[in-house]
């Protein structure tokens, strides 16, 4: 009996000791809390309703919820129907940005549509280490991801049997891939993988394979062949010169000085070096 | 500490009939959360898996070879996918279950001591390496060889799509591996229940002692060694971690040496990014995997029944 009245004692002791802990915590939480707000300058309050591309979808949801955590008085919805249909619905005014995964056509331009790249989507095409092919033109490409090419020889390299690697349906790689090829849902696959770390381990291990993955995925265990003779990097595809990249636009119905203050605020916020660094988290290229 | 004695030896009769029934409350409310969980996974995978068959069609999903979820025109055909993991099964316990059952009656019946201290644990230990790591070493060591394979058998073929070595057979290799541990566990435990006045009988009336292994031996434990095979056909039939990594996963028909993708592994592949009606489908694999694995539970149930009925 005894025991039981000391481990309750104990108990109810610790528990005590655990509420004041919790106590203090939120208390010093709130007050850092509301001095970050203070720093932000932000009683600003708002929407920021968004609507578009699905490629955008990591983009978009990465950013909105760090901008959110930083301004906690602006809401931002993201919808994720389309580049043609988010960029339908700004400038129908039913949204606030559009989002697309393509530069914006001239007939949209013209209806007062403000193309804002805030971002760079670029994609290597990897081979195995000991390939002998170091570059490759889109037909190229097209040709071996369709499988009418099923051998390095035809490409001048070795006498070898390519092995298609590509990722799943579904991945916004793969969609981003075969879109800039303009061939969606031609593709004959030997090995549909379900990450860019898969597809890579397995075009290292795999002599004659060929891939593709996420720019910034590359790694010293495979080899990026460059494209019509433009080497996979940054400023090539800043440059423009390098075919598999796409801008992700955010457009906008007038430029971004005509919008509410929670839309400038996100803006602002993409292009701060805290946003830079949220883009680049989601494999993207930062725009200049 | 008077309290326990008190309640022991004098023991009103209205506390320990109190002790009884909250015992047996506790024992009936365990039991029922196996049957709940049973019951909820149930009624969730109709839920989940039935809308996308009638949205799609039945004959659509089950029929149709063409899988392309995300296209404009999506078709959901997974016919391939379900032959393959009707196929890749069976053929796992063509090869896995001999292996099996010979070696549960080399642990039985044949080995030496010494050599059964070693085969033993080491079966043990197979049945312990988690399915990962199966697939792991598929993707290092079988798959090399899978692809050298590949290339001395189609050299000269145009039309052939090298798969680098991840295919049917990778794949079917590993399971058989990985079955290998319920099939020998199970049989060695039905061919030890034999009773030895069978063995004493055949070997008296002359036969050797393989002739008694083969005709008296393993015709009595017939009924644990099917059900050794139905749990190796479960066992199968439910993996995905192993085959994904050396299976290639792209949905072809299921020859040897085609990338292919089980019922198992198409939702692993693409749960991850699917939305809607891709989402729904994916589903529809998981009900249909289940019926699978409810088939053959059904079917072992029989069996055991059937078994039981006849040693009596």
């Amino acid at each position: 009996m005894k025991m039981r009245k000391i481990t309750a004692l104990l108990c109810a002791v610790t528990m005590t000791l655990g509420l004041v802990a919790c106590g203090s915590g939120t208390e010093t939480e709130s007050t850092t809390q509301t001095t970050e707000t203070e720093a932000s300058d932000a009683d600003l309050t708002g929407t920021v309703s968004m609507a578009g591309s699905t490629s955008m979808e990591k983009l978009a949801n990465a950013t909105a919820e760090s901008f959110m955590a930083k301004y906690p008085g602006v809401t931002v919805t993201a919808e994720f129907t389309g580049s043609s249909a988010g960029v339908e619905a700004v400038t129908a005014g039913s949204v606030d940005i559009g989002n697309a995964s393509r530069a914006l056509k001239d007939a949209e331009k013209e209806a007062g549509i403000v193309e804002n790249i805030v971002a760079i989507d670029g994609i290597a095409v990897v081979v195995d280490p000991a390939n002998t092919v170091v570059d490759l033109t889109k037909e190229q490409l097209i040709s071996v991801y369709t499988g009418e090419t099923k051998n390095w020889s035809e490409l001048g390299g070795a006498d070898a049997p390519i092995v298609v690697v590509g990722r799943e349906a579904s991945s916004g790689t793969r969609s981003a891939f075969e879109e800039l090829l303009e061939i969606e849902d031609a593709c004959v696959y030997a090995s549909e993988l379900d990450s860019t770390g898969a597809v890579i381990a397995k075009v290292a291990a795999t002599p004659g394979a060929i891939g593709y993955v996420s720019l910034d995925a590359i790694n010293e265990t495979v080899v990026a062949v460059s494209l019509e003779g433009v080497a996979a990097n940054a400023e090539n595809i800043k440059a423009g010169n390098y075919f598999l990249s796409r801008p992700f636009v955010m457009a906008t119905k007038g430029g971004i000085s005509e919008q509410s203050e929670a839309v400038q605020a996100y803006f602002e916020y993409l292009a701060s070096e805290e946003g830079k660094e949220v883009i680049a988290a989601v494999g993207l290229i930062i725009a200049d | 500490m008077d309290n326990k004695q008190i309640h022991t030896i004098i023991g009103s009769r209205k506390n320990k009939s109190a002790v009884e029934k909250a015992a047996q409350g506790i024992f009936t409310l365990c039991a029922f959360i196996a049957v709940l969980a049973v019951a909820s996974i149930t009624v969730y995978m109709i839920i989940n898996g039935a809308p996308a068959l009638f949205k799609v069609g039945v004959k659509d999903i089950l029929f149709e070879t063409q899988w392309r979820p995300s296209a404009e025109n999506a078709s959901f055909g997974i016919l391939w996918v379900i032959l393959t993991s009707v196929i890749g099964t069976v053929l796992a316990v063509i090869l896995g279950v001999p292996m099996g059952v010979f070696t549960a009656v080399f642990l039985a019946e044949t080995a030496p001591k010494k050599m059964a201290a070693v085969v033993r644990p080491a079966v043990e230990l197979l049945a312990g390496i988690p399915s990962v790591i199966y697939g792991l070493l598929g993707l290092m060591i079988l798959n090399p060889f899978m692809y050298k394979l590949e290339l001395a058998v189609f050299e000269n073929s145009k039309s052939h799509q090298f798969t680098g070595g991840a295919n049917l057979l990778s794949a079917v290799i590993v399971l058989a591996v990985m079955i290998l541990p319920t099939v020998i566990n199970i049989s060695e435990s039905a061919i030890r229940a034999v009773p030895d006045s069978l063995r004493a009988a055949s070997l008296a009336l002359g036969a050797s002692h393989m002739q008694t292994i083969f005709k008296v031996v393993l015709p009595a434990a017939k009924s644990g060694i099917v059900t050794a095979v139905v749990l190796g056909v479960g066992r199968a039939i439910g993996e995905a971690m192993a085959i994904t990594l050396v299976s290639g996963s792209s949905v072809n028909a299921p020859l040897p040496f085609n990338s292919v993708r089980f019922l198992t592994t198409a939702i692993v592949a693409e749960m991850g990014y699917a939305s809607g009606l891709h989402r729904q489908v994916l589903f529809t694999i998981g009900l249909v995997l289940f019926a699978f694995i409810m088939l053959i539970n059904i079917s072992l149930t029989r069996i055991l029944k059937k078994g039981e009925n006849g040693n009596a």
